[in-house]
């Protein structure tokens, strides 16, 4: 009997001991300017209000665009970690929706180039600084890629644990003609991302957000 | 492996299991007699070791009987006590209160007495008569006026005086009357006092009475309790219940308005320690939150010990009075602190909810609407945030009642468990001994066959007289003997 409380004590103290996980999230949201997506920001505005109404204090958010070479940090828009009070954290949220606002509403051209990859490189690079619990990156995009000449992109990437969503992902012209290049796509980035040590989701209807992420 | 062995005698299946079948027959009629004695021994020992077992916890149960007996006594004569102690402290108060005054109230009965016994004196003295003479003065002036003028003038003033003496006399008396009515008038209050002062008295006795009465009912219990009767001890037990379902419905009560408390304060105590860090899976606010209702209801429990409504602690209900008093003080403050400070979380939670209502407005596009008569919910939560510390503080008497009431609850469960586990034993024991004198009937049954053929030599050869008609084995007799015998003891 002595033996077993003896060993019970140990494992709770050597289950304290252990790094807690955290349970902060990270959200790194791309938004694709390339192209007729320029046409698309209203939705991407309400996918970001859905996720500074769901993030809570201790949560990290960032947007980053995707134009012809998103490897950088000069492509992230905003980003913010909430402070853990609750109304700080909410006049934070306030400047936090300015800032897009006003990036939404300057944004007339596209890019002409739509580096991707680049941009989930910068993503898994800002969700791994967060130290977050859970992390998401989701892509606003018809994820297809048109890379600058001489860019590389064609290696293995790294996501570990990143829940990868592609949001609103538009049907191209083409893909009218034959479905199967928009499956391929699809396909296509759910290998990589799988491959990456992530997981994979689309989204397309954006009423159903509330799959995303769970509110607390 | 099933079939080779199957086919060994023969290629075809039924042949050889057919002979595999005589080999078991025959096999088990040989081994008869130790057979049946293995299965009647192995049911034996099944069933005496359930046996064994369903009298220890027979023996436990009435232990466990005893016991719960003895706890369910001394509880309800520590209540009895309790209840006769308290019984005797208002008797002592009324003696203390009113019967104390009583030799004051005695000694103004006995003046008013007094005096209205001399004012009834003087009440009752006689009128003054009229003078004697007056007898035969009546009779002069009575005389007929028949002669001498001066007689008549004499005669008259006689009669004049006479008249005047009357006048006097019956002056005197209505005077002498007045004065007797006026003594009589002011008993009047004396009476009066003299009835309040009686009622004073009679209503001080009627209340010692009914007290009496009480004190006489409760000694009844106490003195069923210190005999051990089974009817005092069912009474207890069955009132153990009762408080039992009672404090556990109040205690379920108040578990949910430690929520809604709970509720009130979690949102603002992440503005004090944080929203984002956490305590294993709980987030540090939430555990600060429950912290305080539980240092609120700890706060209650002290109270309530300190005002002696609960005997939790006895080493508090033991404290003398000047220190206990100081704990009610200290309790009370905290309590009151606690309460002050919950109300102003609950207020710092609208203003959160406010603020983030505005927040989710704004990112849904809309525009912030100021909502009208938004300060009654305020108030109403800052009243709520700090009633419900208060409210809390009472869960000390359910509380007190439910552990009490939980000792005979568990040792009822735990004699209803034994008594089952107790019956279970019976039953597998004689279901046991029952399946073993089967289990040798079906044994026969499967070698009926050489069994008959046994039954047949044995009478050919003439020596039926010697075997027992029924064909029953040694082990089946004697186990029928011994049944026989069971069944008499039983019976």
């Amino acid at each position: 009997m002595k033996k077993l409380i003896l060993s019970t004590v140990l494992c709770l103290g050597l289950a304290a001991c252990s790094e807690p996980r955290s349970n902060a999230r990270a959200v790194y949201l791309l938004l694709d300017t390339s192209g007729t997506y320029t046409a698309e920001m209203d939705k991407a505005q309400k996918i970001m209000n859905y996720l500074l109404a769901t993030l809570d204090s201790g949560d990290s958010i960032a947007i980053a665009r995707i134009d012809s070479g998103s490897f950088s940090e000069k492509d992230i828009i905003a980003k913010v970690t909430f402070d853990d009070r609750p109304s700080t954290a909410n006049q934070q949220k306030r400047m936090f929706k300015d800032k897009i606002d006003e990036f939404v509403n300057n944004t007339k051209r596209g890019s002409r180039h739509t580096d991707i990859t680049g941009g989930m490189l910068q993503a898994s690079e800002y969700l791994e600084e967060t130290g977050a619990g859970e992390r998401y990156v989701l892509i606003f995009s018809d994820l297809e890629e048109d890379l600058q000449k001489g860019h590389i992109r064609d290696f293995p990437i790294s996501l570990p644990d990143i829940h990868v969503v592609a949001l609103n992902v538009t049907k191209l012209r083409s893909d009218n003609i034959d479905p199967r290049d928009y499956l391929k796509r699809l396909d296509l980035w759910e290998k990589r991302v799988y491959q990456a040590g992530g997981t994979w989701g689309v989204i397309n209807d954006l009423e159903r957000m509330d799959r995303l992420i769970a509110q607390r | 492996m099933f079939n080779e062995i199957l086919t060994v005698w023969s290629n075809q299946p039924g042949i050889s299991a057919t002979i595999w079948l005589a080999i078991l027959v025959f096999v088990a009629y040989l081994g008869r007699n130790p057979a049946h004695q293995l299965i009647y021994s192995t049911g034996r020992a099944i069933y005496a070791a359930c046996r064994l077992f369903a009298a220890s916890l027979r023996r436990l149960e009435a232990s466990l009987q005893r016991r719960n007996k003895e706890v369910v006594m001394a509880m309800g004569q520590d209540a009895s006590e309790r209840a006769i102690e308290r019984e005797f402290h208002r008797v002592n108060a009324v003696v203390t209160r009113d019967l104390s005054a009583y030799p004051a109230l005695h000694r103004q009965i006995s003046d008013t007495i007094d005096k209205i016994e001399e004012d009834y004196q003087a009440a009752t003295d006689a009128p003054p008569l009229p003078p004697a003479w007056l007898e035969a003065v009546d009779s002069i002036a009575s005389i007929p006026r028949t002669g001498d003028a001066t007689v008549c003038s004499i005669l008259d003033n006689i009669g004049k005086t006479l008249e005047d003496a009357h006048q006097e006399t019956q002056k005197a008396y209505r005077k002498s009357t007045l004065e007797r009515h006026k003594l009589l008038g002011a008993m009047q209050p004396q009476w009066r006092n003299l009835g309040q002062s009686l009622t004073r008295v009679k209503e001080t006795i009627d209340g010692l009475e009914e007290r009496s009465i009480e004190i006489d009912k409760q000694m009844k219990s106490y003195e069923a309790i210190r005999n051990g009767e089974d009817t005092a001890a069912r009474t207890l037990s069955s009132s153990s219940l009762t408080q039992f379902f009672i404090s556990t419905l109040v205690l379920v009560i108040a578990v949910f308005g430690g929520l809604i408390n709970f509720q009130l304060i979690a949102l603002p105590m992440s503005e004090m320690v944080g929203g984002a860090s956490y305590i294993g899976p709980m987030k540090t606010s939430d555990i600060a939150a429950l912290v305080i209702i539980m240092v609120e209801i700890a706060m209650g429990l002290f109270l309530m010990e300190s005002l002696r409504i609960t005997n939790l602690f006895p080493i508090i209900g033991s404290m003398d009075d000047k220190m206990r008093k100081r704990m009610v003080v200290i309790t009370f403050s905290i309590l009151a602190i606690l309460a002050t400070v919950e109300a102003s979380l609950a207020y710092m939670r609208d203003l959160l909810a406010l603020d983030r209502e505005a927040l989710t407005q704004s990112l849904a596009g809309g525009t912030v609407v100021e909502a009208s008569f938004r300060w009654i919910p305020s108030i109403g939560q800052m009243v709520l945030g700090f009633i419900l510390p208060f409210a809390l503080a009472f869960v000390a008497i359910p509380l007190e009642s439910f552990i009490h009431s939980l000792r005979t609850v568990l040792g009822a469960i735990a004699l209803s468990v034994i008594h089952a586990l107790a019956f279970t034993a019976r039953l597998i024991g004689g279901t046991a001994r029952q399946v073993a004198r089967m289990l040798v009937n079906l044994y026969d049954l499967f070698i009926m066959l050489p069994l008959g053929i046994e039954r047949l030599v044995t009478s050919s050869i003439g020596r039926k007289a010697d075997k027992p008609e029924t064909g029953e084995s040694e082990p089946v007799r004697a186990e029928l003997a011994k049944t026989k015998v069971y069944m008499r003891e039983q019976s």
